[in-house]
């Protein structure tokens, strides 16, 4: 248990381009309103953290430039994660726990527009064997997707189920940016992409950001502010080289849970999985029950923004929470190639 | 004798594994001002409504207030050397040969600088605060880029 409060969260429409926007123009509404929520000066905050990656955009330095969103006068104490912002609350939610800082603006961006993703992301690959050959995202998730078949481990149906309840989900989410409902019939008509994938089974490829404000639950009570509570957060990676990994299992993301403090009484949780497959794989990493509501807010099939929609996990759950939709959420986060690294943070309601 | 082929081709220093990526990059909405207004041989800075402050080129905010810039504000070619340096070092592919001074020029009006050079006085001659002037290019060069600019040189000659 800490007492670390998350107090806000702010989310930009995720959409497919985002036009010529440049990472200041995109990072600036986010960080605002995600301030004037929980009503915390720029100045009361002790610690900026960041996470992005300059190759989405093509633009060196475009996590330097960003900081001119920041205000960041008088000079800031600021950090910056080449990951998912999920991992830039880690690292602030590890100062909060040594007692460095007492309250933190963490942000992610990602304008993965302007070339073409699933090439760029083979650039994560190990440098040797694998980056060589320039294997796209998709063509790697494939092939969990067929180990998991072959496996046993899902069925076509239930990959057309994971995209059903995405969509359906959602419909109640207006910054997500798949909201059309598909049935079961329509996804089943639907042609490969890179086999077994169907271009429905893949996350969109999105532009936006995402901001949250984190604090001590002391401070948030002094304030008025309601707020979700951090129990926990950890985070594992497996082996860099896929074929040392079994790909139908995640027992990084089970022992990252495990950590963080899984329980039984998890109401809902919101998912990283940017492929059908890996929702039903962390689900069964996991160990979830069926009751348990799988991404409220639509998930990564509705809208992928690199290097936030993993914060948006955690963001999107702790605003359920704060609806008072729920009292216990799971948030996960993922990076690397077919769910290689996993982050995983236990919420509930104050 | 070693039993390890590898070994006796003794260790690998070096690979290649050349990899190309193509952008559609986009310069942001408030840059996108500043390059068309350039073309047109004019300079466009944007304030900020909260400090005031005159930004040229301008990505779009404040930096030291966080909020985004509003109103397109039109500068003169004329300004005032904030910082320069005396580069003596060539430099690979620029056709400029050294000696040759790079300052930082403030515009009139504007409270930030930009990189460019000056010409028409001696390097020794060049001092903070000194006025200087656009030199253009012909308008048949105009482009979008600073560059469409020459460089700078001291207003009304060489004194100050």
């Amino acid at each position: 248990m800490t007492d670390i409060a998350i107090v806000s969260y702010a989310q930009a429409p995720m959409v497919r381009d985002a036009g010529c926007a440049n990472e200041v123009e995109l990072i600036m509404p986010v960080i605002n309103e995600a301030l004037q929520a929980c009503g915390l000066a720029r100045t009361d905050i002790d610690f900026v953290c960041s996470g992005s990656a300059d190759y989405l955009q093509g633009a060196p330095f475009a996590f330097v430039a960003g900081v001119d969103a920041l205000g960041a006068f008088p000079p800031i104490k600021e950090s910056h994660v080449e990951m998912d912002a999920a991992w830039a609350l880690y690292e602030c939610y590890l100062k909060m726990l040594a007692g460095d800082i007492d309250s933190a603006l963490i942000y992610g961006f990602g304008k993965s527009s302007p070339g073409n993703l699933p090439e760029v992301l083979s650039l994560q690959l190990d440098p040797y064997y694998l980056q060589p050959l320039c294997p796209d995202s998709v063509s790697l998730a494939a092939l969990q997707a067929r180990a998991m078949l072959d496996a046993g481990r899902c069925t076509r149906e239930q990959m057309n189920e994971v995209v059903i309840n995405s969509r359906r989900q959602a419909q109640k989410n207006p910054r997500a940016q798949l909201r059309k409902p598909v049935s079961q019939e329509q996804l089943q008509a639907e042609v490969d992409w890179i086999a077994p994938l169907k271009k429905s089974d893949c996350c969109p490829i999105s532009d936006g950001a995402s901001a949250l404000v984190i604090c001590r639950e002391s401070q948030a009570r002094e304030m008025g502010l309601p707020y979700a509570r951090v129990v926990g957060m950890d985070h594992r990676i497996e082996s860099h080289m896929l074929g040392f990994r079994d790909l139908t299992d995640s027992p990084s993301a089970r022992n990252a849970a495990k950590s963080a403090g899984l329980h039984n009484n998890i109401e809902a949780a919101e998912l990283h999985a940017p492929f059908s497959h890996q929702e039903i794989l962390l689900r069964q990493s996991l160990g979830l029950s069926e009751n348990v509501d799988i991404n409220p807010s639509g998930g990564a099939l509705a809208g992928n923004v690199m290097m936030a929609a993993g914060l948006d996990r955690i963001g999107s759950m702790a605003a359920a929470i704060l609806r008072g939709d729920y009292k216990f959420g799971l948030a996960h986060a993922t990076s690397g190639p077919c769910l290689q690294q996993n982050l995983v943070t236990i919420l509930e309601a104050a | 004798m070693s039993s390890n082929p590898n070994e006796s081709a003794g260790p690998v220093t070096m690979m290649q594994a050349p990899l190309y990526l193509q952008y559609r990059f986009t310069a942001g909405t408030s840059s996108l001002s500043f390059l068309h207004a350039i073309k047109r041989g004019r300079l466009i800075g944007r304030r900020c409504p909260g400090c005031e402050s005159v930004y040229i080129p301008c990505r779009g905010s404040c930096a030291r207030c966080g909020v985004a810039t509003c109103d397109n504000i039109e500068l003169t070619d004329e300004g005032v050397i904030d910082k320069f340096t005396v580069v003596h070092i060539p430099i690979p592919n620029n056709p400029i040969k050294p000696p040759f001074v790079v300052a930082h020029i403030r515009l009139n009006g504007a409270d930030n600088a930009f990189h460019h050079l000056i010409g028409e006085v001696d390097n020794d001659k060049v001092k903070l605060g000194m006025k200087v002037k656009a030199v253009w290019r012909p308008e048949s060069e105009w482009d979008y880029g600073l560059d469409n600019i020459r460089y700078f040189k001291p207003l009304g000659g060489e004194h100050d």
